[in-house]
């Protein structure tokens, strides 16, 4: 069985996950190391995609710095979107032409992690057709985007645990005009780390891998 | 010069929007290095260059979206320097990663220029309905009506199923995912009951004791009454099964306490509404009554346990099970990690179960891992009743109807809103006076219910 490492990076600012990400992407490319599950929490930051438009950033720019909320413009796929505290991002870096070379597979499994690890907590997560990500009740309760350079994989997705759904004003997520939710906002009050821990299996489950890597908490 | 098109990123992939160009009309690009970048259902994908040489012409500006295998531009290898004339156009076998240059012929799509590796083998399917039931060491199952999609071989497979008897509703009798996800589905249904049905008709309950239920083994053919044999569901046998052993198992003990439910009532009539329009869900007394055995689980650990041989075994988790009545028989899905959960997070788990337990639509993990259960009697009018433990658990709580009853509260007659728990619990390990303390603790964060649940 493929193996791929996980490990959960903790709370780290958006730039330097993504120098991070960056390496493990070219020593990947070379074959250097295995495949990658990073796990990530961002402070309150505002990404746009590559193909964002900056029209769905609905504050200017110095008004969210007055915000404490940063902003980065990112070369992954998808519009605008925020992360932060009480989200868990998940970075895999991933060979694709290991898995399948097939970006929407990789997109619908991924969601499908998602969707599974929701129901370990009894919340029916799905899917919407023509719109990339996880909802519940037709709302979105975790984001997607990625990047792919030589079938490597980078970023990956935002999933709403008990991130504070407030600062979503500031942004048209995705530039879709549907609301957003989070687990603790549908009444699950699930641990940042119970829900890692899910991600971590179900991922292992969808993508085929033996999970190295273990849950180290203060 | 070589053709750059657009390539196909997947398999259902039949388009994708050219984003930016990393190189200008003009420049030099070398073989593998970075040319466009294209846009797919939100996936960023950078393309490498076929061929070394100079890029000559750009044929789809940024922003537009072109089916795959156009050609998007054209690079000139002898203006580069040297190396491109070894790679002329037809042949971008070992090709850079997203096999993008397709030769010119806009042929079979990807998997005819890729060589082995992974790619689903998709020429093959014509294979004429063999009978022979496992070819491959892979054992791909008989290949029935149409080409298969890779994707439904995979969940074939993943899942042993023979596809043979799988109906396909997609274009020539194809077998599509719906297809088997509805098999999957009718499959499961029928296995899902087999684990642990806790008791709870309140018909079994005041049985005597001294009745030796087992004296009564039914002749097994009725002399002279008319009859009518009619064999047993699956699901009837084992919960008859389960119901004996629990009986056979366990020291039963129930004890009874009556709460006053009247600060639950008032909260529920007080947010039902709200409820309703702000979830889409109804208010029930049960998510609170869960709610307030999660509390006393916690403080009485023991209740959530079990006995193996000589040993205790404490849950960490605490895991409820809800009984759930069907037509023919019960069924017990597991709200896991309840403790996590809220009213709402409650209510909502259980509307969920108990919706999918009556479609048959339960994974077969959603039935099982249950610490303890609770079952709703009340529901069906019933006051009180002795469930049976739901093994291998060691206790079970029943919940009567709640009812406005004359209450005496500081020597006065009051109205209150009254219910009866019952508790089972498993001798061999829980005391009266631990069970007792334990109903009394559900009691006590019922009476004094203060949570919100909005």
């Amino acid at each position: 069985m493929r193996s791929c490492e996980w490990r959960d990076l903790g709370r780290m600012g958006y730039g330097e996950a993504f120098e991070q990400q960056r390496a493990l992407v070219e020593q990947r490319k070379h074959a250097e190391i295995p495949d990658q599950f990073l796990i990530v929490e961002h402070p309150p930051t505002i990404t746009l995609g590559r193909n964002g438009h900056i029209d769905n950033l609905l504050a200017r720019e110095e008004l969210l710095e007055r915000a404490g909320i940063a902003f980065h413009h990112t070369d992954r796929g998808g519009d605008i979107t925020y992360h932060g505290p009480g989200q868990i991002v998940g970075y895999p870096i991933l060979d694709l032409r290991e898995w399948k070379r097939d970006v929407a597979a990789y997109v619908r499994a991924m969601e499908q992690v998602i969707i599974n690890a929701l129901s370990d907590f009894s919340l029916a997560g799905e899917r919407v057709p023509g719109m990339t990500g996880v909802w519940v009740d037709g709302a979105k309760i975790a984001a997607i985007g990625v990047h792919i350079s030589r079938w490597v994989t980078s970023h990956g997705f935002a999933l709403n645990v008990t991130t504070d759904l407030s600062y979503f004003q500031y942004i048209v997520p995705c530039g879709l005009v549907k609301p957003v939710t989070s687990m603790a906002a549908l009444g699950v009050m699930a641990q940042r780390q119970d829900v890692i821990e899910r991600l971590v299996v179900h991922f292992g489950r969808v993508f085929d891998f033996e999970m190295a890597g273990e849950l180290v908490y203060d | 010069m070589t053709d750059v098109v657009m390539p196909q990123m997947g398999e259902s992939i039949v388009e994708g929007t050219l984003t930016k160009w990393l190189k200008k009309a003009g420049d030099h690009v070398e073989r593998d290095e970075p040319l466009f970048e294209i846009s797919t259902d939100k996936v960023d994908t950078e393309i490498p260059s076929p061929a070394a040489g100079t890029l000559r012409e750009v044929l789809v500006e940024e922003g537009k979206t072109v089916g795959i295998n156009t050609v998007v531009a054209r690079i000139d290898e002898a203006g580069g320097n040297g190396v491109g004339a070894a790679a002329p156009a037809a042949k971008p076998a070992a090709a850079p990663p997203p096999q993008p240059v397709q030769a010119q012929a806009p042929a079979p799509p990807a998997p005819a220029a890729e060589a082995a590796p992974p790619p689903p083998v998709q020429a093959q399917s014509p294979a004429p309905q063999t009978v022979a039931p496992a070819p491959a060491p892979d054992s791909e199952p008989v290949e029935p009506a149409g080409p298969l999609s890779p994707l439904v071989r995979k969940m074939a497979r993943e899942n042993n199923i023979d596809l043979s008897q799988v109906k396909g509703t997609g274009a020539g009798g194809r077998i599509t995912k719906q297809d088997l996800e509805a098999y999957l589905a009718q499959q499961q249904a029928p296995r899902a009951p087999s684990p642990a049905p806790p008791a709870q008709k309140p018909a079994a309950a005041p049985a005597p004791p001294a009745q030796a239920p087992r004296a009564y083994v039914p002749p097994a053919a009725p002399s002279t009454a008319k009859v009518r044999v009619e064999p047993m569901s699956t699901m009837r046998q084992k919960i008859a099964e389960h119901m004996v052993m629990s009986q056979r198992t366990s020291a039963h003990v129930t004890t009874i306490h009556r709460v006053d439910m009247t600060n639950v009532a008032k909260v529920r009539d007080r947010q039902k509404a709200d409820f309703q329009t702000r979830y889409g869900l109804s208010l029930t007394y049960l998510p609170f009554v869960v709610r307030a055995t999660v509390e006393a689980l916690r403080t009485y650990p023991i209740v959530n346990a079990s006995i193996e041989g000589t040993n205790i075994l404490y849950y960490n988790e605490i895991n409820i099970g809800i009984a759930v009545a069907l037509e023919n028989g019960l069924i017990v899905p597991v709200i896991r990690n309840a403790d996590e959960k809220n009213v709402l997070g409650l209510q909502r788990a259980i509307v969920d179960l108990a919706a999918r337990a009556r479609s048959r639509q339960l994974k077969p993990d959603e039935v099982q891992g249950g610490t303890f259960s609770i079952t709703n009697f009340g529901s069906y009018g019933s006051m009180m009743a002795t469930p049976v433990i739901n093994q291998p658990q060691v206790a079970i709580l029943g919940v009567g109807a709640v009812t406005k009853e004359p209450v005496v509260i500081a020597d006065a007659i009051a109205i209150r809103s009254m219910c009866y728990i019952s508790l089972t619990f498993d001798h061999r390990l829980i005391d009266g006076a631990l069970a007792d303390q334990f109903t009394a603790k559900v009691k006590s964060v019922l009476e004094s219910w203060s949570e919100e649940v909005l």
